[in-house]
């Protein structure tokens, strides 16, 4: 039982960093300041409902946008020579080379009034159009960033479907159409759900790209689990109650998600 | 019979430059069973790609039905084919797999139910309907492709060495049904197998291929009977290959003797191969023979003793019904028409 003595260092790792402040969300979402059992948290969290159902709205438009934008790339990506894949897989990462923040940026800059999309247009003698501070934006951003998520499952599972898979079904009479539909995207299914998750869970509660392209007027759950923590409405508790309320939300959307992909591939 | 497929001086070369095929030309008759035999990487998968339409000839033309189809993509041809890797769909059961074809063809579920039943009886798999072919033997994988192509009863059937993974006592039952059903359902068999006595048994036309090259194409018969070379000879069956010349017609000299044999129109003192089928050669009085030679190994093979036979300039093996102890001094005798004379193939 050497093996079990190794698993040790994660197993306390994982108490330390994910049990337990998952445990402290928890008590701090059900009790007041005093340590008093309360429920109120956790019935104020209604009152954010349009706020949820944006967020929600929003990474289910940017998730479905990344898989229509991705799927194609990279089931062509899959089909390269081997080495213009490793190539190509470096230009989709490139991006995430650079912080997080700074993409962010320099999508408000592009976007501003008067940023370098609106300067363009004028000069062909459009606009200028309010870009930044729409939920347009804000979507834009999700897409921008989290774009190499669903590329990457996707390709990981496409390059694995063996060409002679692909012969077998023209030979038995399938157009490129048909095979697509009747092998190549029930074989790549587990590559789209993780796909899925791995672009919505992060959308879903993002705060930065919400607050650098959204300006103000189209705050997010995110947004409003850091006010609650960071901010001048300074309340753990509500914070506490929100994220747990989002997490069972993810956990429900996650479930229904499992129930279309194959019987050995389970996400969580 | 017309024919159903045509090659015409197909080559195939790969970017590397490498002749795969060199030059191949060949026709396949309608309702024929025609069966690729050669050594493993001569080029048999290749050619049927060629049919199958999955790789395009560098140059030539492939007919089917009389019709040019260079260019004309798989699922347009009506042909199928039983990979020899299997290809089968992992995402699919086994009575999903089958129903394949029928389903993109929009047959009705009715025919589509009876089709596929009557295809899980012949390879065998009832009540392994509903079992992921990934939980299948390699056998079993083996019967559901060949069932796969089968059940869209196309015009010709490519089979890349359908039974390769099956064992004996199956893969002669199979090869007993393969053979009935292409029969009963008047279809074109392509088949390609590395092991001659399969292609012997099932075949009407064998090709016999050797380094992108056609050796022969011949009945059964006539490929173990009159091999064209020194080649075909030896891989079909067992034969004792010997150098030779002929220094005039009818007249062979081999281990330094003269013999008289049936073969002429060879140019004079030309050197050419000897090839004797170990069954034709006889055993006689050492004192009458004009080979003799000193048995080195016996073994017994049911039927025949199968005898290497040390005959100092060449190794001989024979097949007899008569025992010869190791080391006894015997004598052999051909007759002339036993005696096969084949010209020299140039090595390239
Ligand atoms: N895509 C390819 N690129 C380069 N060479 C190839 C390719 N496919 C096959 N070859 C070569 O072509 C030759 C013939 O291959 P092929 O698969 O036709 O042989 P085969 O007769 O079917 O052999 P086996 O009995 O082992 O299946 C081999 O030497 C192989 O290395
Ligand atoms: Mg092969």
């Amino acid at each position: 039982m050497k093996l079990k003595a190794f698993s040790a260092p994660y197993l306390v790792w994982m108490i330390v960093f994910i049990v337990v402040p998952l445990l402290m969300v928890v008590y701090f979402a059900f009790t007041t300041d005093n340590g008093e059992f309360t429920l109120e948290y956790i019935s104020d969290v209604g009152q954010y409902a349009n706020i949820f159902m944006r967020s929600i709205w929003l990474a289910i438009i940017a998730t479905i946008i990344c898989l229509v934008v991705a799927y194609p790339l990279s089931y062509m990506l899959s089909r390269m020579s081997k080495h213009t894949q490793s190539t190509m897989l470096m230009i989709v990462m490139l991006p995430m080379w650079m912080n997080f923040l700074l993409r962010t940026y320099a999508w408000m800059t592009l976007l501003g009034n008067n940023g370098i999309i609106n300067q363009l247009l004028g000069m062909i003698g459009l606009g200028p159009f309010k870009l930044i501070n729409t939920e347009g934006a804000v979507v834009l951003g999700m897409v921008y960033n989290y774009l190499p998520f669903m590329i990457l499952p996707l390709y990981s599972v496409m390059v694995k479907i063996d060409k002679s898979v692909i012969e077998a079904a023209n030979d038995l009479g399938c157009n490129s159409f048909h095979t697509m539909f009747r092998v190549i995207f029930p074989l790549s299914l587990p590559g789209v759900t993780s796909g899925i998750t791995m672009v919505f869970v992060p959308a879903i509660s993002t705060f930065i790209i919400s607050r650098m392209l959204g300006g103000g007027s189209n705050l997010l759950i995110g947004d409003l689990i850091e006010m609650q923590f960071l901010g001048n409405s300074y309340n753990p508790h509500l914070g506490a109650a929100i994220s747990m309320v989002l997490m069972v939300i993810i956990l429900v959307i996650m479930t229904v998600m499992n129930q279309f992909s194959p019987d050995d591939q389970v996400l969580i | 019979m017309e024919n159903i497929v045509s090659l015409k001086n197909i080559v195939v070369e790969f970017e590397d430059g490498d002749r795969i095929l060199k030059d191949i030309s060949l026709d396949i008759k309608d309702k024929e069973f025609v069966t690729f035999l050669g050594p493993s990487g001569c080029g048999k998968t290749t050619t049927l790609r060629i049919i199958g339409g999955f790789l395009e000839p560098t140059s030539g033309d492939v007919f089917f039905d009389g019709k040019r189809i260079n260019g004309m993509p798989p699922h347009k041809r009506n042909v199928n084919t039983v990979f020899q890797r299997y290809a089968l769909f992992p995402h699919l059961n086994v009575y999903e797999n089958i129903a394949f074809g029928l389903r993109v063809q929009k047959v009705p579920e009715k025919e589509i139910v009876r089709r596929v039943g009557e295809m899980l009886e012949l390879v065998n798999l009832m009540g392994y309907e509903k079992r992921s072919v990934n939980r299948l033997s390699g056998g079993q994988q083996q019967r559901v492709a060949i069932a796969r192509a089968l059940v869209n009863r196309p015009k010709v059937l490519l089979l890349d060495e359908p039974l390769g993974a099956l064992d004996l006592k199956l893969r002669k039952e199979m090869q007993t049904e393969l053979r009935k059903i292409q029969q009963a359902l008047e279809l074109t068999f392509v088949y390609v197998t590395h092991d001659q006595e399969e292609a012997l048994t099932m075949s009407d036309t064998i090709v016999v291929m050797n380094n992108g090259n056609i050796q022969q194409i011949g009945s059964p018969t006539d490929i173990y009977n009159e091999p064209e070379n020194a080649f075909v000879a030896d891989f079909i069956g067992e034969s004792n290959i010997i150098n030779g010349c002929m220094p005039e017609d009818c007249v062979v000299e081999f281990t330094g003797r003269r013999f008289e044999c049936v073969d002429k129109g060879f140019s004079p003192n030309e050197t050419v191969d000897v090839v004797i089928r170990p069954e034709d050669i006889k055993i006689i009085p050492a004192d009458q023979a004009k080979l003799t030679g000193i048995v080195e190994s016996v073994v017994f093979k049911g039927v025949h003793y199968e005898m290497i036979v040390d005959g100092v300039d060449h190794k001989w093996m024979i097949h007899s019904t008569k025992f010869e102890p190791v080391g006894a001094m015997i004598g052999m005798a051909v007759d002339p028409y036993d005696i096969h004379i084949m010209k020299k193939v140039e090595e390239e």
